[in-house]
């Protein structure tokens, strides 16, 4: 006769001694696990801006590891904390993480002091990506607010990457001071190689500016958009985002034809901790990739 | 699902035994309220006769056995070349003797999050699949208004659900591991008398609850009354303390944290039970507050529970069972705000 409660032990489940695949999101697995990535290169890109290249360093991890435009990564350094952080370079390069971090807090304080060299954990990706296969045979708006570039990188590499699937691309990039633009380096090789239509604002501006000066909706006024034909993908500010939705949907672009990336502070990524939520939608799961129908329906999501 | 009887001695019997072979928690009094009323709370007990198995409500609810307000999601050790992540998923089985139905409801809604679906989380299933739950039905008290929320009937979610039908106990048995338990002991069939006495028992304690309030629409309403006056009202009692969040049955919101040991060779990635109550819940990096208003946070918090919940899984994830209001320093009322929302206090 006995009365013991026999043991569950989890760790014997199959699934949870296989290395983590985030993109498998039924499956139990190790979702506190991180993936080690070393940083092999860092660009100083402005005072407070830096692009991390970060390398998986197991294989299997690495080739487990994949990602759509749009989603993002909880970026780990062990002992200071775990920070969401979109993807800021291309899905093609497996293995291969670009994360463009501006020093705002404890850990991107932290990320900001690391060399190369050192060893980061990731977990991910998560989140909902931007419909690219969707938006395929249309001209694409990018539109970006100060570091809102940033996720758009990974968009930029995939028409890049794709290009042929495209027609016209626009990119319309507003930032409050010259000094604070990102990666304009890259603009000439996008407009010769790829024919990007790149239009740039500095809402204040000082002597060295030789461009426009303004707000991103007066660069309205230099392109025409065939609005049955476009999709728009805009990340910055709510603010920003709103304005720039609002004109473009009297423009006559419908709402579901413009994505937008929403900003919260995610600390699990897994539609658990609830950090991120936004009225009833969580922007780590639901999110933060979502159609601007989607986002006026959420309450208090501007 | 089997329905037995066991008689009161017969349950004693079989307690006792449980007691004496596994880490058992049961429902005693730790201390009196201002009141004089006792408080109850889940403690380990030693022994059957420790057990208030009259008890009223404990004044936490169960979830820290499965969601403790600290654990530690990761260690990780430094080397030379770096560092080396450890986890550690495995949990001893203890019983849980005396649960309330509202808390085993609230357990099937933290299942839905944390078990089903996306992203399943290993240290809850560790810890829920080595709970064995034995569950007590009782009166309810003067301010639970469960039933209004169909949370004070069980019928899944634990092993053995008990109610008192005078010299004996209608059982529930709802596992095979609680079917294996009962054979070291005599249980005995359920006879027509039985049966009638349980359908009089269950009528009787449905028809002792005071408090109650309608959640029908409550889903649009929210939307609807986003902008009301109402989460002014009730935002501006609100201390945002975070004690609701704590004691409640189905909050499960959290902060990850991480420290550095003194030795400097480890650090501990740590999981903290949040409330989305507390001034910082929503802010972002840079210090942008999405939600800098006490009656912002008040009115997100009934907005999870009566709109989000809803949307996600088709029922509120507030079973009703006003601890909230209990542990409130400012006596946010739920039946209240939400009356409130409806309009009803309007006369």
């Amino acid at each position: 006769m006995t009365y013991k409660i026999p043991v569950y032990d989890i760790n014997n489940e199959h699934s949870l001694s296989q290395t983590p695949n985030f993109n498998n999101k039924n499956a139990l697995m190790k979702t506190d696990m991180v993936y080690q990535c070393e940083i092999t290169n860092i660009v100083e890109l402005t005072e407070s801006e830096k692009l991390f290249q970060l390398k998986i360093i197991n294989p299997i991890e690495a080739k487990i590891f994949s990602f759509l435009p749009g989603q993002f990564v909880m970026v780990e350094v062990p002992g200071f904390g775990e920070i969401p952080v979109s993807i800021s370079g291309s899905t093609s390069r497996r293995g291969s993480v670009a994360l463009c971090i501006r020093k705002v807090g404890k850990v991107t304080g932290i990320l900001h002091k690391l060399k190369k060299g050192t060893m980061l954990g990731i977990r991910g990706p998560f989140g909902t990506h931007f419909p690219m296969k969707q938006m395929k045979g249309s001209n694409i708006l990018l539109i970006a607010g100060g570091l809102g570039i940033a996720p758009l990188r990974a968009p930029i590499y995939w028409i890049n990457e794709h290009r042929s699937d495209f027609e016209n691309v626009h990119i319309l990039y507003g930032v409050k001071t010259p000094e604070q633009i990102l990666f304009d380096f890259q603009f000439d090789s996008w407009r010769k190689i790829y024919n990007y239509d790149i239009h740039v604002i500095v809402e204040n501006s000082d002597k060295s500016w030789q461009g426009k000066t303004g707000l991103i909706t007066d660069l309205f006024k230099d392109i025409s958009i065939d609005v049955k034909n476009t999709y728009a993908i805009v990340c910055g500010p709510p603010a920003m985002f709103k304005f720039v939705c609002d004109y473009l949907n009297k423009q006559g672009l419908a709402m579901n034809q413009m994505f937008i990336s929403l900003e919260r502070r995610m600390h699990c990524g897994m539609g658990k901790c609830c950090r991120c939520m936004v009225g009833s939608t969580f922007t780590c799961v639901d999110g933060p990739v979502m159609d601007f129908w989607t986002v006026m329906n959420l309450k208090e999501a501007i | 699902m089997l329905f037995k009887t066991i008689t009161k001695e017969n349950l004693r019997t079989f307690i006792t035994n449980i007691i004496k072979e596994n880490q058992t928690f049961a429902p005693v009094v730790v201390s009196t309220d201002a009141d004089n009323n006792p408080i109850y709370q889940f403690k380990k007990v030693d022994s059957f006769e420790e057990i208030k198995i009259n008890y009223t409500k404990s004044y936490s609810s169960i979830k820290n056995f499965f969601l403790p307000y600290k654990e530690d999601l990761s260690t990780f050790h430094f080397n030379e070349n770096g560092w080396e992540q450890k986890i550690n998923y495995r949990v001893n089985p203890r019983v849980l003797f005396g649960v309330r139905a509202c808390d085993i409801n609230a357990l099937i809604k933290l299942d839905q999050v944390l078990m089903k679906g996306s992203f399943p989380h290993p240290y809850y299933i560790a810890r829920r699949k080595n709970t064995f739950i034995i569950g007590l039905d009782h009166e309810p008290m003067a301010d639970c208004f469960c039933q209004s929320l169909d949370t004070n009937e069980v019928v899944h979610g634990f092993d053995i659900f008990l109610t008192d039908i005078g010299p004996k106990y209608f059982m529930l048995i709802n596992s095979s591991k609680a079917f294996n338990l009962l054979k070291n002991i005599t249980i005995e069939e359920v006879k027509e008398e039985d049966r009638e006495n349980y359908i009089k028992e269950k009528n009787r304690l449905a028809s002792l609850f005071k408090s109650h309030v309608d959640v029908t629409g409550m889903a649009n309403l929210m939307d609807i009354e986003f902008e009301s006056s109402v989460w002014q009202k009730w935002g501006d009692k609100c201390l945002s303390c975070g004690s609701c969040a704590m004691v409640c049955p189905t909050c499960y919101c959290y902060t990850v944290c991480e420290k550095i040991n003194l030795s400097l060779k480890t650090a501990s990635k740590e999981k903290m039970l949040y409330s989305c109550n507390l001034i910082d819940f929503a802010e972002v990096a840079g210090g942008h507050n999405f939600r800098p208003k006490s009656s912002d946070r008040l009115k997100y918090r009934y907005y999870h529970q009566h709109r989000g919940f809803v949307e996600s899984f088709d029922e509120s994830k507030c079973v009703g069972c006003n601890r909230c209001q209990k542990a409130c320093p400012a006596d946010i009322n739920p039946v209240e705000v939400l009356r409130d929302l409806r309009k009803e206090n309007i006369k």
